[in-house]
């Protein structure tokens, strides 16, 4: 198998990965806090907005992630609000990461035994206290392991913005397939990329679980 | 239709490499063992439009070239394989070890005894697991699209090239999606339902 062109191919591969990090990343803060208000209104909101937020949650995960990102990417400029494609990829991947981690967090803080609720309101703390000294604390630690795997999942979803014309890592990989026409080196390359990039964030995941585990 | 067929076809290749390669990850050899977990670890942490891409594009080059359908459904099959694979290591390894030795006892060879004694038990315990992963199926097909395979979405494209109604047209495809995995989510419960009772 020829390496040369996978060498050749780096300098649209290079910045096709930091495009697929990037995407990432912004992908998981944007989730990470919608997931983190949808839990929480899914657990303790009012009933209109638990109705709300359980449509929104429900939808997403039983729609296809291409379908919402072509929903969003396509649909957000034809009600006439122009954004660029960047932050429309990112909106829709982030609609689907928020969606899943809502139901993480939703699942992580009512697996905490009602006792601990109780204990901390015989020592006479408030709603909010509670939640963020002695729920929210323990949650973290159950819910680490399912968000990694979220983690995963949008690193490889990150994959399908391509078909929305964003140049990440797949989409380079392509470009450069149709230029030199040496597609099994190259997509082996792009596969060893994402695989070393999930690597990375599962391991990481396991060591951040290890110091969160009391 | 055609995401039906796909999901459906590329459910039963999964579920045999699955079984297949849950055997083989639990293989006393060292080799087999190792290699089937690798397959399982690589193809997990990959997207599966790059296995679709690799199919599609990459095997022409081995001089051997599917037709779009076909490599969307041996994509799939190879992706969700991985995952089934973990499912059924799962439901292999929760049947009690005590079943296995009563097969022994009875002079059942090997085979007999994952036929017909530990499958069969295993398979009521993955249901549930093998149901969402035919969800995940369902909505992994509309990756086909990438390799213009007329499925739902592709259907949803070219809606769209010639009505440029885009919001209604895409809503309308998501809850078609929501309404065959609803669909099936309600069906597998009826199914896990009948089983427990029978048992």
């Amino acid at each position: 198998m020829d390496v040369t062109v996978v060498v050749d191919g780096w300098r649209l591969m290079g910045p096709g990965l930091a495009m697929t990090l990037l995407v990432s990343v912004s992908v998981m803060i944007l989730g990470l806090g919608i997931g983190l208000l949808g839990g929480l209104t899914l657990l303790y909101g009012p009933r209109l907005m638990r109705l709300v937020v359980r449509g929104y949650v429900d939808f997403v995960r039983g729609t296809p992630l291409l379908v919402l990102i072509f929903l969003i990417f396509y649909g957000i400029p034809a009600v006439g609000i122009p954004v660029p494609n960047f932050v429309a990829a990112v909106i829709s991947l982030g609609a689907f990461a928020g969606a899943q981690i809502s139901e993480l967090v939703r699942g992580g803080i009512s697996s905490i035994p009602r006792g601990q609720t109780d204990a901390a309101m015989a020592l006479g703390m408030t709603f909010w206290p509670r939640l963020t000294q002695v729920v929210i604390p323990q949650a973290v630690a159950r819910t680490l392991p399912p968000l990694v795997n979220t983690t995963v999942e949008v690193v490889k979803g990150s994959s399908l913005v391509s078909l929305v014309s964003i140049v990440e890592l797949t989409l380079a990989t392509e470009q450069v397939v149709q230029r030199v026409q040496r597609p099994v080196p190259l997509y082996i390359a792009a596969a060893l990329m994402y695989f070393v990039v999930n690597f990375i964030v599962s391991s990481g995941g396991r060591r951040l679980e290890r110091r969160f585990a009391f | 239709m055609v995401t039906l067929e796909l999901s459906i076809v590329a459910l039963i290749v999964s579920v045999l490499i699955g079984i297949g390669v849950a055997y083989a990850r639990l293989s006393p050899f060292r080799a087999v063992s190792g290699a089937a977990t690798a397959y399982v670890e690589f193809v997990r942490n990959i997207p599966l439009l790059l296995i679709m891409f690799f199919v599609y594009f990459g095997l022409p080059v081995f001089q051997v070239t599917l037709t779009e359908r076909l490599a969307a459904v041996l994509a799939l099959s190879l992706y969700s394989g991985a995952y089934m694979t973990e499912i059924f290591r799962a439901g292999i390894l929760a049947i009690g070890r005590g079943q296995v030795e009563a097969g022994q006892a009875l002079g059942l060879t090997g085979f007999q005894i994952s036929r017909t004694v530990v499958l069969p038990q295993a398979f009521r315990v993955v249901l549930p697991a093998l149901g969402n992963q035919f969800i995940s199926l369902i909505k992994d097909s509309s990756l086909a699209v990438a390799i213009s395979v007329r499925e739902l979405t592709y259907a949803a494209v070219r809606i769209n090239d010639i009505s440029w109604r885009i919001v209604e047209v895409y809503s309308v495809i998501a809850g078609m999606y929501l309404v065959v995995t609803y669909a099936v989510a309600f069906g597998l419960r009826g199914l896990e339902g009948a089983l427990r009772k029978r048992s």
